[in-house]
């Protein structure tokens, strides 16, 4: 036991005494939830829109007052005639125009139906979209309001959207959970990869292997500071998306630390795999990098749903690790499930380790034979 | 030092009483596939003995050493390292013997007393043996302003000296020395073999491979192995005699390239 904490300590100094790795485990993820947060921001938030109210009844501006306050918008000015909205376009400043037509209370009363158009600037083609979807979200709950259970179909708008578990769909709620996912699974299978390689590439890992230490208490040992450290950057990420983007943890906070533990560990496994199959510390970057990175960005469903995709990619995504895990973290964190929904996805990563370990058991064997 | 070689070198045959075998290795026969790496290995290596193995890449070398060090298991044959068995006491195998490979094996981002604190720890030293070895090794090696330096900042020939005192830091019966001076200047090599020397004259068995044939000279018996077989065994004198030349050199380019 005293040999392995000695080494456990000196495997605490090469990564405390390289700032690269400490960079890279600590202000990666910091600046990867940031980046994500606000930049790739989806959300709007005071965009700009003009008002061109031909009716100017009472409808029409109970309306523009809910629109206005609704907090993802601001007036920038009520127009006059249809001539203004080239002009007020051209200025930037704003990103769409509603336009109540005449006698739009009226009409609504007496037929049951009047139109509004939403005028958006097309040249943003996201914000564009996200505009017209908040202003009818708004219009169709306004309708919702006014109407009452008896009257349906009073305005006809598009479909009601309804959006259970994130009804402002910020942004965050889907950004952070797969950071978390993202950030551990690269950091975990990278530097477990490329620390075990580096033994090799350097020589000391034969010493090592003579030495009288046994090979599972070198590899442990090799892992155990990365298993502690991404624990912490589990915490630090979930305190800053707290704090920052007031995301909280629905769910349970024990299932949700307890589910990542197991993820950290199936990709502590998953890069002692790696080590185990690559000779040098490039490849071993390069297969963590290519091989993780992308797939999990592209198809784990953190940014684009798995159901929309050919099914091809479907089972591509299927032996992906971090498809379970994103499941597990947002039914826990955003909509506070138990263990009870997620023991599936739990059982795939167990079996995922348990695999992973396997196979590196068996190729560190065939390497020392 | 000269004390120890001389006595060894008259007379090895001699040295046959059963304690002073270090290494026993009787019919070992080790096979990858239908690959035989070793084959059929008849060798002894006496305590404090300098004991050179050479032959030509990919002769079955590292093969042998991998055996000896506990890392491999034999396919067939009686190998006996220390005194332990090489099938079924690889641990204690592994608690007497020290290892030194061409890369030094030291950790460069750590410091001279880290890595010390850090071998012996892994070989069970006690804190205080580890500290009075290390005031002992900084006092011997004159490096005592080296102490907390990093690695990285030391010259390679101290370094490498450094790394072999690390290998037989824990005083182990034998320790196994793979092309130890791989890529070093003449002088750097000149003083390594010094320690060489020191190191078999306190009863420390030395298991050197090398690919430089000045070097083959200094060692008190030499195995020249080719296709996993020893082809000669015997002093560096000797085999000179027995195959008419003038340097190992000589010797190993007649057995190795036939």
């Amino acid at each position: 036991m005293k040999r392995f904490l000695g080494f456990v300590k000196k495997e605490f100094l090469h990564i405390f005494r390289d700032y690269r790795t400490l960079f890279i485990l600590f202000g990666i993820p910091a600046a990867q939830i940031l980046i994500f947060g606000y930049a790739v921001s989806t959300d709007i938030k005071n965009a700009g829109v003009a008002i061109l109210d031909m009716s100017h009844d009472e409808i029409t501006e109970k309306l523009t007052d809910k629109i206005i306050s609704s907090g993802f918008f601001r007036k920038t000015e009520t127009l006059l005639n249809y001539n203004d909205i080239d002009r007020i376009f051209k200025k930037g400043k704003t990103k769409a125009v509603i336009i109540f037509e005449h006698d739009f209370g009226k009409k609504l009363i007496s037929e049951g139906k009047s139109s509004l158009s939403i005028i958006a600037d097309g040249s943003e083609p996201n914000t564009a979209t996200l505009v017209t979807n908040y202003t009818t979200a708004i219009v169709n709950n306004f309708t919702a309001d006014l109407a009452g259970p008896t009257l349906n179909n009073s305005l006809r708008i598009s479909p009601e959207v309804k959006m259970l578990y994130n009804p402002e769909l910020k942004s965050h709620f889907m950004f952070v959970p797969g950071v978390v996912t993202l950030i551990l699974i690269l950091i975990c299978a990278l530097m477990t990869s490329v620390t075990i390689t580096r033994e090799k590439e350097f020589g000391t890992m034969e010493v090592l292997l003579v030495s009288p230490l046994r090979p599972i208490q070198i590899i442990l040992g090799k892992v155990m500071p990365y298993f502690i450290l991404s624990f912490i950057n589990v915490l630090l990420i979930l305190v800053l998306s707290w704090l920052v983007f007031g995301l909280p943890v629905k769910g349970s906070l024990i299932l949700l630390l307890a589910e990542c533990m197991l993820y950290i560990m199936m990709s502590l496994t998953l890069g002692i795999l790696i080590s185990t199959v690559s000779s040098n510390m490039q490849q071993a970057i390069f297969i963590s990098l290519v091989g993780l990175m992308l797939p999990t960005v592209l198809l784990s469903g953190f940014i684009f749903p798995i159901e929309n995709m050919p099914k091809i990619y479907d089972y591509v995504s299927s032996i992906l690790p971090p498809r379970y895990f994103i499941v597990i973290i947002k039914n826990i964190m955003i909509k506070g499930t138990g263990l009870m929904y997620i023991w599936k996805e739990t059982l795939i990563l167990i079996v995922m380790t348990v695999v992973f370990i396997g196979l590196s058991v068996r190729n560190f064997k065939i390497r020392l034979e | 030092m000269g004390k120890t070689k001389e006595s060894i070198m008259s007379n090895p045959g001699q040295k046959n009483i059963i304690q002073d075998k270090v290494i026993t290795v009787n019919n070992l026969v080790k096979k990858f596939g239908n690959f035989v790496a070793n084959d059929n290995l008849n060798f002894e290596v006496y305590a404090g003995e300098i004991f050179g193995f050479l032959g030509a890449n990919g002769a079955g070398k590292t093969t042998t050493i991998r055996i000896l060090s506990g890392l491999s298991k034999p396919t067939s044959g009686e190998v006996s390292v220390a005194g332990f068995d090489a099938y079924t006491q690889t641990e204690q195998i592994k608690r007497n013997i020290g290892y030194m490979c061409q890369k030094f094996s030291l950790y460069e981002d750590l410091t001279v007393k880290e890595n010390i604190i850090l071998y012996g720890g892994i070989y069970g030293m006690s804190k205080s043996l580890i500290k009075r070895r290390l005031s002992e090794l900084l006092a011997k090696l004159h490096f005592q302003e080296y102490e907390n330096r990093m690695i990285s900042d030391l010259p390679l020939g101290l370094r490498q000296k450094l790394a072999f005192s690390v290998a037989i830091l824990h005083e182990p019966k034998i320790v196994f020395l793979d092309e130890p001076t791989g890529g070093v200047d003449p002088i750097t090599r000149r003083q390594f073999w010094e320690s060489i020397y020191e190191t078999a004259s306190i009863g420390i068995t030395v298991f050197v491979t090398t690919h430089y044939m000045d070097e083959a000279e200094y060692c008190d018996r030499i195995s020249i192995m080719n296709d996993g077989r020893i082809v000669a065994l015997d002093t560096p004198d000797n085999l000179k005699k027995q195959y008419d030349a003038k340097t190992v050199e000589e010797v190993f380019i007649k057995i190795a390239r036939p």
